[in-house]
């Protein structure tokens, strides 16, 4: 079996490292708030980010990929597990401590209404964490309160106005700006655009592309679209239940998806082209994600997989690498052929006869085989 | 032919608020027969939903102020009175709305709120609404259905309200279903449950849909006829192949442009639609997307009407540019940075 050490393999320290960490939520009860059970929100995650790549983490909602994203920046302390941020672990560092780190590692918030003070006027929303770390006198964070309004799109006469003056797509441009303040590298942007029409939201995503070619930002990508994550990622993790079931080079996870639940995921979108979308098969998955308090046996997908066969309900299938850093987790690996089987060294099982291309989104007519090489930068 | 339900003729609906007056939507017109989808795409602001709330009577009040007809089988539900309406509503229209946490009542159990529903309308007891709403549920593919009737709304998932949400807007059979962004605040495996559950209803039941979307991908599944809304106004109307394969107004471009889609290989940039959709209180003179519309000229100081200017008779759209013209330039749009045009 593949140890997963993305660091190992390419040599350089990654911006920032996540090992097996775990994050439970404990549900207390009675008079004693004795813990009954807990929330498995995260469990057992492992993933390295480069430094200035943007990695997606897609999912449905309870997946716990906001929660992962938390936890990265430590507005939660994980249960178990390392986080290693350019070198240092941050796991269980305190306030004090941890302040500094801040200045590295911001967040952007997917509820652009709730997620700005509207008391405060655009200004002191920008300028208040320079001023809580203490950065330049007051004229200096001025001037570069208005810098980064530009830079976002917004200009320096709203620098005075209040957050409902904004709309949706201009308040995401605040809670940028205000990430960008201390010029940090690594941005969690947990869901940005969800709650955004459809043509701001492209100018959103342009914009973070944008910033990030700019100022060699690192991105952690939250997001349940996968037509957005596909556009923003280089790499893509794919969630479920509180663990990363695939992690792969981001054109590669459309085109050849090995873990079951990403195939249907990726047929669940729908496509905006009415002939596609009635040519294309649908799996369509039954029932809901189970509980995260009590999750399932084995494979955590299985009572809603159409291949799951025995060994899935005992056996919890471990992240393997099937080549050029597309891992997946599962004992019925879609998409792979034998070589790359035997290489992973899996046990050669009973793999599903090649995955329905139907079931792809792709118009794959008059494309050569899908096996795109992993895009690096 | 199947049977006209819904015929809508210039409908105009304003709000007085303090700001001035809004004009929410100025002027749609369009037909619904029994067994069809109509789906309405447009961004926020558009006037969708008001449409659809007016065509339920909910947008009803002091500061509201009508014209045009919304004709149900021939009779005007914006002249009939607030008591009248009540037959309507439910009865003859459903609505779902978009969002199942806060449409329905925390407070009370799910077959309650439906056996509520059922006793508005019909004279029945209660034993008899109950076993119906227990049909309804499993009829939207609620499962254990006879247990699931007593929870409160809390205990059900997202998919699941909104699976109790539909089950409540059949209950009386309804003729016409509104349903407005029912998928929005869902997961794209439930969404694709939920698209698929309205249009085979739409079959059991024998009704017309208006289906709500800011979403063109569902509106690529489920539509027959697609009306695109903007700034209060329909911009484009047509047969879902007209509006995907031959969309006549750089606004409907621009929305295709904008999503991020799978099916074609991954842009380097999307395409953008500067600027934002103007105030409903101060609206630009001619043509409305006119200030963000790259292709605009001197012509479009005039507004333009909604007419049919291609050779497909019901494909309706609100632009002066040449139709040949228009044909060759939209690809870059809608193909947005991609490489390869469609």
């Amino acid at each position: 079996m593949t140890v997963i050490d993305q660091t190992a393999e390419s040599g350089e320290t990654p911006l920032l490292r996540v090992d097996h960490v775990k994050k439970y939520f404990p549900i207390r009860k009675g008079v004693m708030q004795r813990e009954v059970a807990h929330v498995h929100a995260v469990d057992d995650v492992t993933f390295a980010v480069r430094e200035g790549e943007t990695l997606g983490l897609v999912g449905e909602s309870g997946c716990g990929k906001s929660t992962l994203g938390r936890t990265v920046v430590r507005l939660l302390e994980p249960t178990a597990g390392e986080i290693v941020f350019q070198g240092t672990p941050i796991q269980h560092l305190g306030t004090r401590r941890l302040r500094p780190l801040r200045r590295e590692m911001q967040m952007v918030f997917q509820d652009p209404y709730a997620s700005l003070n509207p008391r405060k006027r655009v200004g002191t929303i920008v300028s208040d964490p320079m001023r809580i770390h203490d950065l330049g006198s007051r004229a200096d964070q001025k001037r570069r309160v208005n810098e980064i309004l530009e830079t976002v799109g917004l200009s320096p006469e709203h620098y005075n106005r209040f957050p409902h003056e904004f709309s949706g797509g201009q308040r995401q441009r605040i809670g940028i700006a205000r990430a960008l303040a201390l010029r940090p590298k690594l941005i969690v942007a947990d869901e940005p655009v969800s709650a955004l029409d459809v043509s701001i939201q492209s100018q959103m995503l342009n914009l973070l592309d944008d910033l990030q070619n700019e100022l060699q930002l690192t991105y952690i990508f939250i997001a349940h679209d996968l037509g957005v994550v596909r556009h923003v990622s280089d790499r893509i993790a794919v969630m479920y239940l509180g663990k990363i079931v695939e992690l792969s080079p981001a054109e590669e996870l459309y085109t050849r998806p090995i873990m079951p639940y990403t195939e249907a995921l990726l047929s669940a979108v729908p496509i905006p082209d009415p002939d596609l979308a009635e040519k294309r098969e649908r799996i369509v998955l039954e029932g809901d994600v189970p509980s995260p308090i009590n999750p399932p046996s084995g494979c955590r997908f299985h009572p809603r997989c159409r291949y799951a066969t025995d060994i899935c309900q005992q056996v919890e299938p471990p992240l393997v690498d099937y080549g050029h850093g597309h891992l997946a987790a599962c004992h019925h690996p879609l998409n792979v052929d034998q070589a790359a089987l035997q290489q992973a060294g899996v046990a050669e099982q009973h793999t599903p006869a090649a995955a329905d291309g139907t079931a792809l989104p792709q118009d794959t007519s008059g494309r050569s085989n899908p096996s795109v090489a992993p895009t690096r930068d | 032919m199947a049977e006209r339900l819904l015929e809508v003729n210039d409908l105009k609906v304003s709000f007085a608020t303090e700001d001035g007056i809004v004009q929410a939507v100025s002027g749609i017109s369009f037909g619904l027969e029994r067994g069809k989808v109509l789906g309405i795409v447009g961004e926020s602001g558009s006037g969708k939903s008001v449409t659809a709330m007016t065509l339920m009577g909910l947008t009803r009040g002091v500061n509201a102020r009508f014209e045009g007809e919304v004709l149900y089988k021939g009779t005007d539900l914006l002249k009939v009175s607030d008591a009248e309406l009540q037959n309507y509503r439910g009865n003859e229209l459903g609505m779902i709305f978009q969002d199942p946490m806060t449409s329905l009542n925390p407070v009370y159990r799910i077959g309650d709120q439906i056996v509520e529903g059922i006793q508005a309308h019909e004279k029945v007891d209660k034993r008899t609404a109950r076993s119906r709403a227990i049909e309804l549920l499993r009829q939207v593919g609620i499962p254990n259905p006879d247990a699931r009737v007593e929870n409160y709304p809390h205990e059900f998932s997202g998919g699941m309200r909104q699976r109790a949400m539909i089950a409540m807007a059949l209950s009386c059979n309804p003729s016409i279903l509104i349903a407005d962004e029912p998928t929005t605040a869902l997961d794209v495996t439930i969404q694709a449950q939920i698209v698929d559950l309205v249009s085979r209803l739409k079959d059991d039941f024998d009704s017309a849909v208006i289906f709500i979307t800011h979403d063109l991908g569902v509106i690529a599944e489920i539509a027959d006829e697609i009306i695109v809304m903007y700034a209060g106004r329909v911009v484009e109307r047509g047969s879902k192949r007209d509006v995907f394969y031959d969309p006549q107004m750089p606004y409907t471009w621009g929305l295709l442009g904008s999503i991020p889609r799978l099916d074609r290989p991954k842009a380097e940039r999307l395409h953008t639609i500067e600027g934002m959709p103007p105030s409903l209180i101060n609206l630009p003179e001619g043509c409305k997307f006119r200030p963000r519309c790259p292709h605009a000229f001197e012509k479009c100081q005039q507004e333009p009407a909604l007419e049919n200017r291609v050779e497909a008779p019901g494909h309706l759209d609100r632009c002066w540019l040449d139709v040949e013209f228009k044909r060759g330039r939209r690809d870059e749009t809608i193909s947005g940075g991609s490489a390869e045009a469609a």
